[in-house]
C-alpha cells in the first residue's frame, strides 16, 4: 500500500512549506505516527522531487491515544497521530500542526497557553476532594482529558488570548466542580461561569472531536448546574 | 528560597515536587513533555496498598512478604518494608487529592492483582495511572502559581554538573530553543525506566529515551539489577509498540490458554499453579507462556479469556480496556479470547539507590522507574505506582535533611559533548542485538555474542552514543555474572536459583570501562533499630 503525505513544514525563522514523500506500508494498522517514525529513522529518505526530508519535528509520547502528544491536523480533522490509521485516509493527505498555537518547527506547536489557562482558571483543589461513589463517574470522566488541544482547534469562541478558556480548561475544571461544593471552591466555580459558561457558544463542535471521547456535554450540563444555574436559583 | 531539580514528571517527579513544595522548598520540574504526556499516565491496573476494605483480613506484612516473594527476595527489605507501612497511608492521600478510585461508599474497592493472594490492588477501572496523574497534576498546578513549583516542558537533561565527586546541579536544554542552562542545586532523578534501549518493543512512551539513563551511567553513577527486566504476559503488538492488556483483565477473571494440537484449549496456568492459576508473578506467567508455545503437543499463539467476566465488571472497572481492545484488535473480548504475547513492560534495574533513595554521587537522588529499588528480580503489578508516589516523597523528605541551597540558574553558551543526537540507526542496532541475548530465556553463548556485537558497533561514536553502549553492556554483562535463574532473570544453562547469589548485581563505569560486581543485600531493621 501506498500513500502521498503532504507535510506542511515550517524551520525555525523560516517560512512555512509543503512536502510531500510517498510512503510505502504493508501493515494495514499502520498509523500516521509509525509513518513519521520510519521517515525519520531512515537518514536516506527523499520526498516526491528526490530532495533529503530530513528529520521531521513533532511531538509523541505514548502512541496509544492516552497521551494527546502527537495531535495534528490530518486531513483537514485535528486528531491525534497514533489515532490516525493510514488506510483509512486514502491515497493522499494533508498534515499540518494545530493552527492555534505558535509553530516551533515542523508539526510541533506550543500549547503552552492550554496549561497557562489551566492555572489561570485555579483548577485545583482547596481542601480534601469529596471523593464517594456520588462524584466518581463525573471525576474519573474529567480526569480523563488529554489536554491534546483537538477541542481548541474546532472551536469558533476559542483564540489563545482571549478570556474564553475553551474545553481543554473546562473539562478538568469540571473534576473539582463535581468534588468539591461553591464554599470550598468560590475562585474556581466563580471563574467557570466567567470563563467557560459566559464564552461558550454553544456550537457543539467539540463535541465528536474529542480523542479521548469524554462526555464533554455531559460534564458541561453538571458543571454548569453546579457554577451557575444552583447560584441563579439560589439568588431567585 | 531553598529548591531542588527534579528531572522527570511523572508520578514520582511530581510526588517529591509536592512533597517539596509542602515544606516550601521550591523545585524545577525539568521534562521533555508536560507531565500529561509522561509514561506514568499509560499505568493501568491499579496501585497496592494492604488496606483490607474487602474483608479478606489483609496485613502490611502480607504485602511486605508478597512483594520480597516477587521479587525472588532480591529487594532491600527495609525499604520494602517503608514502602508498604506508608502504602495505605499513599492511596489515602491520594484519595484526599480526588483521584477517582472506584469506591464504594468512601472506601477504595480493590481487585486481585498477581502474585497477592489477598485483595490489595485500588483502581480506577484500568485508567488508574491517568486518573492519579490528573489529581497530582492538579495538586501541582496549586504550588506552580505561587512559585513553589516551576514546571519546564520541553525541556531535556543533558548532562549532571559536578564538584569534588557530589552533584551540583543539572545542564538542561531547551528543545524549543536550543539554549542550554545550568541549574545549580541538589538533583533528583525521575527519568522513568530504559526504554528507550528498546524502541518499538514495549509498552512504554517514546518520551523514555534512555538517555538520561546513559549519560548519568557513563559518569560514574552507579546502577543495579540491570539484568532484571520484566516481560509483562499479556501485550498486543499494535502500530509502534506493545500494548497492555492490563493484568486487572485476568484479576477479574480472565483465562489463560492455548489451542493443543487435539483442538482443545489448554488452561494451562490454573493446571499447574493451582492456588493463583492465572495470577502467578509476571516472570512466571510470561516464562510458562514461551514455553507452552513451543510444545509439540501446542499450536498456535496463546490465548486471553475474558468471556466469562460478568457484564456489571465490565462495565464498572473494564469498560475502558474493552473499547481499547476492540481499536486495535477489532475483537470484542467480550465474546472472543484476544491472542497475547510476552513484551518488554517494566525494568527492575536501574540506579542504584539506598533505602533513602539516594544514589552513589553526593546530592543526587532518584526515584520512580529509573532507580532500582523495591521489586527486586520481578515487580508485582501495582507495586510501580505506588512505589513512584512513594519514592518520589521518600527521595524529596531525604533531600530536605540535607544542606540545600536556593536554585541559580547560568545561561551555558559552550560546547557539551552530550549535547549530541544519538543516531536511531545506532539506537535500532544496538536494541536488536540486546533484545538477541535479553529475552525471556537466556544462555551465556548468546551474550557473549551480543557483547562482542555491540563491541562491533564503531568507534565513530558520539558521547550519547557511547554512553548508551556502555549502559547497554553493563545490562548483558550484568545478565552474564547472574549464573542463575532468579525473577525475571531465566538462564536456560543455569536453570536454578543459586542461593549464594543472592545478592544485587552492581554496574559503573570506572576508567571508561564498565565494571560488574555483586553486594550483599542488607538485612531487616528491627522496629528499634528503624527508630535508631
Amino acid at each position: 500500500m501506498k500513500i502521498r503525505l503532504d507535510i506542511l513544514r515550517k524551520k525555525r525563522g523560516g517560512e512555512p512549506y509543503l512536502q510531500s514523500v510517498l510512503f510505502e506500508y504493508s501493515d494495514p494498522k499502520t498509523t500516521v505516527a509509525a509513518a513519521l517514525t520510519e521517515i525519520n529513522a531512515d537518514p536516506e529518505c527523499k520526498d516526491i522531487e528526490g530532495k533529503p526530508i530530513g528529520k521531521i519535528k513533532w511531538e509523541c509520547s505514548c502512541l496509544q491515544k492516552k497521551c494527546g502528544a502527537c495531535a495534528m491536523v490530518i486531513g483537514g480533522r485535528p486528531s491525534l497521530a497514533c489515532d490516525s490509521v493510514l488506510s483509512s485516509l486514502g491515497e493522499r493527505v494533508r498534515i499540518e500542526p494545530l493552527r492555534k498555537f505558535p509553530v516551533i518547527e515542523d508539526l510541533t506547536v506550543d500549547r503552552s497557553a492550554v496549561f497557562d489557562r489551566l492555572r489561570d482558571m485555579q483548577v485545583w483543589l482547596d481542601g480534601q476532594a469529596q471523593n464517594d461513589e456520588t462524584t466518581t463517574a463525573s471525576a474519573y470522566e474529567a480526569s480523563r482529558c488529554l489536554q491534546c488541544g483537538c477541542c481548541l482547534e474546532v472551536c469558533p469562541n476559542f483564540c489563545v488570548d482571549d478570556t474564553f478558556v475553551g474545553m481543554a480548561a473546562a473539562v478538568p475544571a469540571s473534576r473539582l466542580i463535581a468534588q468539591t461544593d461553591r464554599k470550598q471552591s468560590k475562585e474556581l466555580y466563580d471563574l467557570y461561569r466567567k470563563r467557560v459558561y459566559e464564552g461558550c457558544g454553544k456550537s457543539l463542535a467539540c463535541r465528536n472531536i474529542c480523542p479521548a471521547g469524554i462526555d464533554i456535554d455531559g460534564l458541561l450540563v453538571s458543571s454548569n448546574a453546579a457554577a451557575v444555574w444552583k447560584r441563579k436559583r439560589k439568588r431567585g | 528560597m531553598n529548591g531542588v531539580v527534579i528531572i522527570g514528571a511523572g508520578l514520582s517527579g511530581l510526588s517529591a515536587a509536592i512533597a517539596l513544595a509542602e515544606n516550601n522548598v521550591q523545585s524545577y520540574l525539568v521534562s521533555l513533555q508536560p507531565s500529561e504526556r509522561a509514561q506514568s499516565v499509560l499505568a493501568e491496573g491499579g496501585i497496592n496498598a494492604a488496606l483490607d476494605t474487602m474483608g479478606e483480613n489483609d496485613s502490611i506484612e502480607n504485602h511486605f512478604e508478597d512483594t520480597m516473594r516477587g521479587g525472588a527476595y532480591l529487594a532491600d527489605p527495609n525499604a520494602v518494608d517503608a514502602l508498604t507501612r506508608s502504602a495505605p497511608e499513599t492511596v489515602s492521600r491520594l484519595i484526599k487529592l480526588g483521584a477517582a478510585l472506584n469506591v464504594k461508599g468512601s472506601q477504595p474497592v480493590l481487585r486481585n492483582f498477581g502474585g497477592q493472594k489477598k485483595k490489595r490492588t485500588a483502581f480506577a477501572k484500568s485508567s488508574t495511572g491517568k486518573i492519579i496523574m490528573t489529581a497530582l497534576i492538579d495538586e501541582t498546578r496549586k504550588y506552580e502559581a505561587s512559585g513553589l513549583i516551576k514546571r519546564l516542558p520541553h525541556h531535556e537533561l543533558i548532562r549532571l554538573l559536578t564538584k569534588d565527586g557530589s552533584c551540583t546541579g543539572a545542564r538542561i536544554r531547551d528543545t524549543y530553543t536550543g539554549e542550554l542552562t545550568d541549574l545549580h542545586a541538589q538533583v533528583i532523578i525521575c527519568s522513568g525506566g530504559l526504554n528507550g534501549f528498546f524502541p518499538e518493543m514495549t509498552t512504554g512512551t517514546t518520551q523514555n529515551t534512555g538517555s538520561c539513563a546513559a549519560m548519568l551511567f557513563s559518569m560514574g553513577v552507579r546502577f543495579s539489577n540491570l539484568e532484571m527486566i520484566q516481560y509483562h504476559p499479556t501485550t498486543i503488538g499494535i502500530s509502534g509498540k506493545r500494548c497492555l492488556v492490563t493484568e486487572a483483565a485476568r484479576g477479574e477473571g480472565g483465562r489463560l490458554w492455548i489451542m493443543t494440537k487435539e483442538d482443545k484449549p489448554w488452561y494451562f496456568m490454573e493446571e499447574k499453579y493451582l492456588e493463583l492459576g492465572n495470577l502467578m508473578p509476571r516472570d512466571v506467567v510470561s516464562r510458562e507462556m514461551f514455553f507452552v508455545r513451543r510444545r509439540d503437543d501446542t499450536t498456535g499463539d496463546v490465548y486471553l479469556n475474558m468471556t466469562e467476566i460478568p457484564e456489571q465488571v465490565w462495565k464498572s472497572r473494564l469498560s475502558d480496556l474493552r473499547e481499547e481492545i476492540i481499536k486495535y484488535t477489532g475483537d470484542d473480548p467480550k465474546n472472543t479470547p484476544i491472542a497475547v504475547h510476552e513484551g518488554i513492560h517494566y525494568f527492575m534495574g536501574g540506579i542504584d539507590v539506598d533505602d533513602r533513595h539516594r544514589t552513589s554521587l553526593k546530592g543526587l537522588y532518584a526515584a520512580g522507574e529509573c532507580c532500582s529499588q523495591y521489586h527486586g528480580a520481578n515487580r508485582l503489578g501495582g507495586n510501580s505506582m505506588l512505589g513512584a508516589v512513594f519514592g518520589g516523597r521518600r527521595a524529596a523528605e531525604t533531600a530536605l535533611t540535607t544542606d540545600l541551597c536556593e536554585i541559580t540558574q547560568t545561561p551555558f553558551t559552550g560546547e557539551d559533548e552530550f549535547a549530541a543526537e544519538p543516531s536511531e540507526q545506532l539506537i535500532r542496532q544496538e536494541r536488536d542485538i540486546l533484545l538477541s541475548a535479553l529475552g525471556i530465556v537466556r544462555n551465556e553463548a548468546d551474550i557473549n555474542r551480543a557483547i562482542a556485537a555491540l563491541d562491533e558497533l564503531g568507534s565513530a561514536l558520539n558521547s550519547p552514543e557511547r554512553a548508551r553502549v556502555m549502559l547497554g553492556r553493563a545490562m548483558l554483562i550484568s545478565a552474564r555474572e547472574r549464573r542463575e535463574s532468579r525473577g525475571a532473570h531465566y538462564r536456560e544453562d543455569y536453570p536454578g536459583t543459586d542461593e549464594s547469589l543472592r545478592k544485587k548485581s552492581v554496574a559503573y563505569v570506572s576508567g571508561n570501562e564498565v565494571h560488574t560486581e555483586l553486594r550483599d543485600i542488607p538485612e531487616r531493621r528491627t522496629a528499634n533499630e528503624d527508630q535508631a
